[in-house]
């Protein structure tokens, strides 16, 4: 009994700690006054502004669009190379292996002022395409990373049943291998999206005038404090993305269900 | 499954040819490069500008004038004005990253207070116009603090251990301090900078923290009897809280600015000058001075605001105050001297 109470009351802190700022951060977005030390009273204003910034917005819609782009690439590269890497001979592919695991050691600052170094030695315009190139790039290798599990664990016998059967290596490649390996590259895209969506230091290297990201724009305001339209828009951006996993789960607990009565 | 992908290439596909798109709209509009510090202007002011002279304006911002150095420097950007502060416009003046602006080209510029023109970091007001100023003192909690506060010394008061704060950056704390030795604090010799870090390290004991923008939090919710803010800030804090109260020490303290600049890779130097220009018409920098609460130095935008705010001694202290006050200058090769002093100080 007492055991059961501890592990309920240790979950509660873990909850507490991990929702607490988030919750606090939400509150404060309906908070009257700029200050996070005062309490005046409820308003939507900050959300009403919100939707005037023109700054804001901006850095939402470029950090939203390099993330799906970026992701997206980075996953059909990644996701190819994986499967280049998986049949290489041994030793070629413990090189190829370790030369991904560079880029994701490496510290990010070190990533972000060479890519800036060889985007200007390229008399490359930094900005939009710069960082979408950027954000590909150090993508890939979290790609590559999160299929090549899933290769490891594939029966290769199975295409070469495909192909016994009549599939062509194409149609093979396509309703065998990739179905198989499906829930490593969905991983991959969802690591790449979300890094992408949260990277300041490359960023910050990599793009010209008028690019910027939300990290970014936030960090610009540290001199004269975080607005609060962004506490408002962090709470649109949590409530989208907590509905949205609702409705995810909600879906497959159906599917599950549908399948279990079938 | 083939649906979500289906799904997600139609959003790609149609936010990929939105944003090449909107990349080739306007082509003959020319666009002007904006860089300013992060929630620093009324930004309706852009739109207007936009509207009235069919100028495109990008506008970026950046957290601290060495970051706006790194990005100007690395040349990958070419922006058409800037808003560094005072001793970094010297070193770029210094380092030939800005241009002369032609004053003929801004009338408004007669609206500047005198007083704010010709200072050390631009001696002949040749190549900065000042955007908005302030001072750095003490703002304390009068129901926490009975001595009069009037000096530096207030903050190396034993009665009020770990109920001071103190700003997290090398340059205004070490600053301070030469200013309560009596010092320049601008200086380069060595001795009197190990005389401030022996004073600071002295002091730290009774430090609650080394903050940052936090400061106004929490002097405004009353965790700490007395801090040191910008100007500009105390105003907000006096206002959130009555019971705060700023002043600038006897000893005097750092007069700033932020001031408007060409850099040198500007392709649009007529354009720049025009919102330089337009920076300063008199509405306008009512609607930035109003919007920011920092002091503006445009004598007719001032008129236009509360009259509470004009009458406080915050925003706009007397002459005679701003006296012993001094606005920072380049270090050059001494920067390294209050590096190494500061981090003995928060290492110590």
């Amino acid at each position: 009994m007492v055991t059961r109470l501890m592990k309920k009351f240790y979950i509660l802190i873990i909850f507490a700690f991990l929702y607490a700022p988030i919750f606090v951060l939400i509150v404060f977005s309906f908070n009257n006054s700029k200050s996070r030390g005062n309490w005046n009273g409820f308003t939507l204003k900050w959300y009403m502004e919100l939707l005037r910034d023109r700054q804001i917005l901006s850095a939402l819609y470029y950090t939203v669009i390099i993330a799906i782009i970026s992701s997206l690439i980075a996953t059909i590269i990644g996701t190819m190379a994986a499967i280049g890497i998986h049949n290489m001979s041994k030793w070629k592919q413990s090189l190829i292996m370790n030369i991904t695991y560079l880029p994701v050691l490496n510290p990010d600052i070190v990533t972000g002022i060479s890519l800036m170094i060889l985007f200007i030695f390229m008399k490359m315009q930094l900005g939009f395409f710069s960082m979408l190139l950027a954000h590909i790039t150090f993508n890939i290798p979290y790609v590559i990373l999160s299929v090549m599990p899933k290769l490891k664990q594939l029966n290769k016998h199975l295409y070469e049943a495909a192909l016994d059967l009549g599939a062509t290596p194409w149609y093979a490649f396509k309703r065998v291998i990739i179905p198989e390996i499906m829930p490593g590259i969905i991983t991959g895209a969802l690591l790449a999206f979300t890094l992408s969506l949260d990277d300041f230091v490359i960023s910050f290297f990599t793009t010209g005038s008028g690019v910027s990201n939300l990290s970014i724009t936030i960090y610009s305001m540290a001199r004269r404090g975080i607005n609060p339209e962004i506490n408002a828009l962090s709470s649109l951006m949590f409530i989208s993305v907590l509905s949205l996993l609702i409705i995810i789960n909600k879906r497959m607990s159906k599917d599950n269900s549908v399948k279990e009565n079938a | 499954m083939k649906k979500i992908f289906k799904l997600l290439g139609f959003v790609v596909l149609i936010v990929s040819t939105a944003v090449i798109f909107t990349g080739c709209a306007g082509e003959k509009q020319i666009t002007l490069k904006v860089y300013n510090w992060g929630d620093y202007i009324d930004e309706s002011v852009i739109d207007s500008f936009e509207k009235e002279y069919n100028i495109k304006v990008i506008y970026d911002t950046f957290a601290t004038n060495e970051d706006m150095y790194v990005k100007l420097k690395a040349g990958g950007d070419s922006y058409d004005v800037a808003f560094p502060s005072d001793y970094m416009i010297q070193r770029m003046i210094k380092e030939d990253m800005i241009q002369k602006i032609d004053m003929n080209n801004i009338p408004n510029y007669r609206y500047i207070d005198d007083r704010f023109k010709n200072l050390a970091y631009d001696p002949n007001n040749e190549y900065s116009v000042p955007y908005m100023w302030g001072t750095v003192g003490i703002i304390y909690n009068k129901t926490m603090v009975d001595d009069v506060v009037d000096s530096w010394d207030i903050l190396w008061n034993e009665k009020y251990a770990k109920k001071i704060l103190m700003m997290n950056s090398q340059r205004d704390s070490i600053g301070i301090t030469l200013k309560k030795l009596g010092y320049s604090l601008n200086t380069k010799n060595i001795n009197e900078l190990e005389e401030a870090k022996n004073e600071l390290i002295k002091q730290k004991p009774l430090v609650l923290a080394y903050v940052g923008d936090e400061v106004k939090d929490k002097m405004v919710a009353g965790e700490a009897a007395m801090a040191v803010v910008y100007s500009g800030d105390a105003v907000f804090m006096k206002r959130e809280n009555p019971d705060l109260e700023y002043v600038i020490p006897k000893e005097g303290s750092n007069l700033w600015f932020d001031a408007m600049v060409i850099p040198k890779a500007s392709q649009h130097k007529k354009e720049a000058e025009l919102f330089i220009n337009y920076m300063c018409d008199p509405e306008i920098a009512f609607k930035n001075a109003d919007y920011i609460g920092y002091s503006t130095p445009h004598t007719e935008a001032k008129k236009m605001l509360d009259p509470d705010l004009i009458n406080d001694k915050t925003a706009y202290p007397e002459d005679e105050d701003l006296d012993h006050c001094q606005v920072f200058e380049d270090l050059a090769d001494s920067l390294k001297d209050y590096d190494r002093i500061w981090t003995e100080v928060k290492a110590n």
